[in-house]
């Protein structure tokens, strides 16, 4: 256990182990972004990352799916296990892995295509769905997850850049879900949504966490305490301080974190 | 496979591994990358075939095949009536070539030769040398009854044989070089008396029917007025139009219009500027035929708008903070343009230039149709005079039917390609060199 | 007074007159350059653009307005039998009258006695003075001639007296208006934006130029070939033009070549479409930096060869090979060695239009892949697609409006290239689909019309302008809609 990380006082030993980080160190060529990170996720909650800007965040965040793949000057050490398999291991497919680890981007990325081809992409492109019906079937239920369907469920054949922007981001996240993946990324979700869109996706999360495994960046404070469980704390490329939600805004234990809540830093 | 939605749901315990079908996406992948990877190598395939044709059929143009004469300027064949004093043309009109035969026939050793073989030896020495052997007694009356070593050109066919182009297992009949000839080669090559050298006449004789006469100085000269013609107009008239396009215009219509115009500008065929060309200039305006100011007018209106849309993107290069800080220390727009926007935006509009230059270089189309496609033997001495181009030029040596024509077309085109080749070099050169980032 | 000689005297007029106009800028502020509304050298300037740009703009008005003036009242001069012949055979014997001016002016003056007197003087006279008379004149002819003469001096005159006389009087009145609070900068400047207007007019006045010259001359053609004739002929058989000949019938039916121009052009892109498309994808999306910085201008190469040299490609060495190929492959198939392709075929033509179409497309496509936003890479990636079903389904599709944009700008360049088609395609009008036999193209029928003597007058020569208006128009259809499509689709991503 890396010494800087002030272990928490409340246990969170007690759940199930869905992902966990060891020592991850990511650079970008000569520019380390992230120094020896070691982080626990837990199943079936909502474990938030937080920290000002350029910590190193979503850097962390991206590793999880293996997005920095696309990046070729990025360069990731260390362990990262999903289910107790280490996703950078050679035999891991990273596209198996994107199918059980999706992610949600900070804006609405919609494909320019129509709202059911938005979501009934991922099943496509994995072969998921056996008949139309089936598809059909998986499009909706995914748009009902998402909470989007009873809104959209007359102009499905609409393209989907032309929904609101905070329907833009839950059509992105029914899109996540329709490819049945264990854990989803969120990625800033709501960072360019106005407060009502906000507190709609902020309640979706909280329902989602009832099936699939949530890992959050958000540089709102308040958003972490509103959503998540579990919560961890970067700054400047170090993993500062991780523990329940709870207990790093009531009672944190460095100094930093200490500043950064109450607004000294940041 | 509909309720595996909710199979998901226990998601505390490790989820069963999914069949996504990877096997299959993986090698359409692989087809997906193959076909980039194929498309960029057959692009380069045919870059590399197109160049290595030009240039394995075109380095021997550089090098012509002469032969060493002892040329005896023999009276008897040039004034055997002793008369030249009185009828100068005399000199101009006499047999030359007897003489190059003579030197000839003496140092292969022919004792009387017979018609045919007279006939051959005529077909091993170049036609020039008429001109040759007549300007050196006329700027040197004195040689007459001297002999003297002289180098002169061989026929395009005996070059070609001693180049080792033809192939001498065709029956006699059926190539243009005889057996006998192909004999007096290998003597003369022997003696070190026929010898390639290097191929001025390429780039400074004039047009003639005779491949190992034929230059493309005409052509050389006819480029450069066309060149320099397009230089001096389509430069100041396309960065005045960027400039007011860019800085002064107001957005409306009009603008809009001009701006849509020079896009279409840009791509309309090159050919339809050549009838503008035939129409405006030499058809209204009189101008005369073949001459290089028509072919520079023309192709300052092919060039004008690639070098409009380069300078404006210069323009718009430079950040308006520039612009702000000279209207702040109280320049006028005018004076903020010439000051500050055009010196900052120079090496952008010289780079576009270059390259609308090197693109009015191979420009041929619209040439033919001025009537650029002409047989021009002496020099251009100003742009009124009739002229050819470099490309066309080409087009014209691509169509005769001789063989050597190809070795010169191919020598002709690797002149014209190193030349666009300086020019774009110089482009990149410039960018990189004063390339700024903001 | 020549020309250039008018010129020099205005401009030295402007040069005196920007000295001039300096000093007394500066003697009217006491000789302090911080007395005055300007610098010194903007008064300079001013009277110096007054004195050059009003007079220089009248001797070009005059220049391209005297020559019809001139003709007309020349034209008046010949005998009532000569005007009432057809506008073809007038403007012929104008050109003998011209040649017979240039001739005179030659001459001494007892000379041209003698010729108004003998008429049969005239030719060997004026042949002898290096002009070549096509016959031997008539006696109107010098008589008309003269006038001519005495005419275009008179103009020129005149030129000279108004050009030098307008420059003097503007220079003086620029010079009066000095004084230390005359705004010269702003004048000046109003001066230089002028000719910044003028400038971008060009371009207008191109397209017009190109308008105006095709619709006249097209109009000429229509007077002696009816239009659906044209338009909707079959036979492409123009026979031969000759001199003053505007009787011989030939047949000229767009048809055949409009086939064989498309023909080619979809061989071309049948070539050039994937493989520009897929090097473009694979440089935009796999290639790693190294080999796009090294394979993007390699490509580009292809762009900056003139098509003359992809002309002679073709006709040396993809004809004959293709030639070759066809019949060793025949030879293997039916045991009779005999090509099936000509070396001059549209295979021929549109393979190596194709190649030089390829970089058009695949740096066109390029510059439109890579505007699609990353994020929509990422959506798809971020869910588990493979690079090929992101490009295929996604970043395609979201490209696809401006690929389309690109492909039609690359068709209308196939449609307009003319060297490679007149080298590589052949002459022979016809209509076939057979791609291995040579077909002929609007831009090799406008080229072989147009080389060699021309006569203006013949439907031989004009049809030429009738077929480049048609290339026009076609060609700037699909510029407009291309370059209309491609905006829409830039501003989407903006």
């Amino acid at each position: 256990m890396n010494t800087n990380i002030k272990q928490a006082e409340i246990d969170i030993s007690d759940q199930y182990e869905k992902m966990r980080g060891e020592k991850v160190n990511v650079s970008y060529g000569d520019k380390q972004a992230l120094f020896d990170v070691d982080v626990s996720i837990a199943a079936n909650k909502v474990t938030a990352l937080i920290g000002p800007s350029g910590c190193g965040k979503s850097t962390f965040l991206r590793c999880l799916n293996r997005m920095n793949d696309t990046i070729d000057i990025c360069k990731v050490t260390g362990t990262i296990t999903l289910d107790n398999e280490d996703i950078y291991a050679p035999s891991v497919d990273v596209v198996e892995l994107r199918a059980r680890v999706g992610m949600v981007f900070q804006k609405p990325n919609p494909f320019p295509k129509s709202i059911f081809e938005n979501v009934a992409y991922g099943p496509r492109i994995h072969g998921l769905a056996n008949s139309k019906a089936d598809l059909e079937e998986m499009v909706v239920t995914s748009l009902q997850k998402a909470g989007l369907f009873s809104e959209v469920k007359d102009r499905m054949n609409e393209p989907g850049t032309g929904l609101s922007g905070g329907q833009q981001q839950r059509l992105c996240i029914a899109r996540a879900i329709a490819v049945q993946p264990d854990v989803i990324l969120m990625d800033e979700p709501c960072s360019a949504l106005d407060p009502i869109a906000t507190a709609t996706i902020e309640t979706l999360i909280d329902e989602l966490r009832e099936k699939y495994t949530i890992v959050i960046v958000t540089h709102s404070m308040q958003q972490a305490a509103r959503v998540s469980q579990n919560t961890a704390f970067f700054h400047l490329g170090e993993l500062v301080e991780f523990g329940t939600t709870d207990q790093i805004f009531t009672a944190p234990i460095d100094q930093r974190t200490q500043n950064y809540i109450t607004g000294r830093i940041g | 496979m509909s309720n595996s939605v909710a199979d998901t749901s226990t998601a505390s315990s490790v989820t069963k591994k999914r069949d996504l079908n990877l096997k299959k996406r993986y090698a359409a992948e692989r087809r997906f990358r193959a076909m980039g990877i194929g498309a960029i190598a057959i692009g380069l395939f045919f870059l590399a075939a197109l160049l290595f044709t030009v240039v394995s059929k075109g380095y021997t143009a550089f090098w012509q095949t002469s032969i060493a004469l002892e040329i005896t300027f023999d009276e008897g064949v040039i004034d055997s009536a002793k008369k030249r004093v009185e009828d100068p043309n005399i000199l101009l009109m006499a047999n030359y070539p007897r003489l190059a035969r003579n030197a000839l026939q003496s140092q292969l050793g022919l004792e009387k030769p017979t018609k045919p073989i007279l006939k051959q030896l005529d077909g091993m020495i170049s036609n020039g040398v008429r001109v040759q052997l007549r300007e050196m007694l006329l700027s040197d009356p004195t040689l007459m009854g001297k002999t003297q070593k002289v180098w002169v050109l061989a026929e395009a066919n005996i070059d070609s044989a001693f180049k080792g182009q033809i192939d001498l297992s065709v029956a006699e009949k059926n190539r243009k070089v005889s057996d006998a000839q192909i004999g007096w080669i290998d003597d003369l090559n022997s003696k070190g008396l026929i010898a390639q050298k290097f191929n001025t006449g390429l780039f400074f004789n004039g047009a003639s029917s005779r491949p190992e006469m034929a230059g493309m100085g005409a052509a050389i000269i006819g480029s450069f007025y066309m060149m320099l013609i397009v230089l001096i107009q389509a430069l100041p008239i396309g960065v005045a139009a960027s400039v007011y396009l860019e800085e002064f215009a107001p957005k409306n219509r009009w603008t809009d219009l001009i701006e849509v115009n020079i896009n279409n500008l840009a791509a309309v065929p090159s050919i339809v500027y050549g009838l503008l060309g035939l129409a405006l200039f030499i058809n209204i305006a009189h101008l005369p035929r073949s001459a290089s100011l028509v072919g520079g007018l023309v192709l300052t209106l092919i060039t004008l708008p690639t070098i409009i849309i380069a300078t404006r993107a210069a323009l718009r290069a430079v950040p308006p903070s520039i612009r702000s800080a000279a209207l702040g220390v109280g320049a006028s727009k005018m004076q903020m343009v010439s000051h500050h926007v055009l010196p900052l935006a120079a090496p952008g509009i010289l780079t576009g230039t270059i390259i609308g230059l090197a693109q009015a270089l191979g420009e041929t189309a619209p040439l033919l149709l001025i009537g650029m496609v002409a047989f021009v033997a002496d020099f251009p001495l100003t742009p009124l005079d009739p002229a050819t181009a470099l490309p066309v030029q080409i087009f014209m040596w691509a169509n005769e039917a001789e063989r050597a024509f190809v070795e010169r077309t191919s020598g002709a085109i690797i002149v014209l390609l190193m030349f666009l080749a300086v020019m774009n070099i110089a482009a990149i050169i410039l960018r990189k060199r004063f390339e700024r980032r903001w | 007074m020549s020309l250039l000689s008018i010129f020099l005297i205005v401009l030295c007029i402007a040069i005196a007159g920007h000295f001039a106009g300096r000093s007394k800028a500066l003697s009217s502020a006491n000789g302090k350059a911080s007395g005055l509304h300007s610098l010194p050298a903007y008064y300079g300037t001013y009277v110096l653009s007054w004195a050059l740009f009003p007079p220089m703009a009248l001797m070009a008005l005059w220049l391209v307005i005297s020559p019809s003036v001139i003709s007309n009242a020349i034209t008046s001069t010949f005998p009532v039998e000569v005007q009432s012949l057809d506008p073809a055979k007038t403007s012929l014997i104008y050109g003998t009258v011209e040649s017979i001016a240039d001739g005179l002016r030659q001459l001494n003056p007892d000379q041209i006695t003698e010729v108004s007197k003998d008429i049969s003087l005239l030719k060997p006279l004026l042949a002898e003075n290096g002009i070549a008379l096509a016959s031997d004149g008539e006696a109107y002819m010098v008589t008309s001639a003269l006038t001519m003469i005495s005419t275009q001096n008179t103009s020129r005159l005149l030129l000279s007296i108004f050009v030098i006389g307008i420059s003097l009087l503007c220079a003086f009145y620029a010079y009066r208006k000095i004084e230390p609070r005359f705004r010269a900068r702003n004048r000046v400047e109003r001066f230089m934006l002028a000719g910044l207007i003028a400038a971008s007019t060009i371009a207008i006045l191109t397209t017009l130029g190109i308008f105006a010259s095709m619709v006249t001359e097209t109009g000429r053609f229509f007077s002696s070939v009816p239009p659906t004739e044209f338009f909707f002929g079959i036979t492409w058989d123009p026979r031969f033009a000759s001199a003053g000949d505007t009787g011989s019938a030939g047949q000229f039916g767009l048809i055949p070549l409009l086939a064989g121009t498309l023909y080619i052009a979809l061989v071309a892109m049948l070539v050039a479409v994937p493989i520009g498309l897929y090097a473009a994808i694979y440089m935009a999306e796999y290639a790693s930096p190294t080999l796009r910085s090294i394979a993007k201008p390699l490509l580009e190469v292809l762009a900056g060869i003139p098509t003359i040299v992809y002309g002679f490609f073709a006709l040396v060495t993809v004809g004959p090979f293709l030639r070759d190929i066809s019949a060793q492959i025949a030879g293997i198939a039916t045991g009779d060695v005999a090509n099936f392709i000509q070396a001059q075929s549209v295979l021929t033509a549109g393979l190596v239009m194709g190649i030089m179409l390829i970089p058009f497309v695949s740096s066109l496509s390029d510059d439109i892949i890579t505007q699609v936003p990353g994020a929509m890479r990422d959506g798809s990636l971020g869910i588990g697609a493979t690079r090929s079903e992101t490009v295929r389904r996604v970043i395609l599709p979201a490209a696809l409006p401006g690929i389309v944009g690109a492909l039609l700008l690359t068709a209308s360049r196939a449609i307009g290239e003319t060297m490679i088609v007149v080298l590589a395609a052949g002459i022979a009008a016809r209509i076939s689909i057979n791609p291995f036999e040579p077909m002929t193209t609007v831009t090799v029928k406008i080229v072989s019309q147009l080389t060699g003597d021309l006569e203006f007058t013949s439907p031989q020569t004009l049809v030429a302008f009738a077929l480049g208006m048609t290339l026009f128009f076609l060609t700037l259809g699909l510029n407009v809609y291309a370059l209309y499509i491609v905006r829409k689709y830039r501003e989407q991503y903006e």
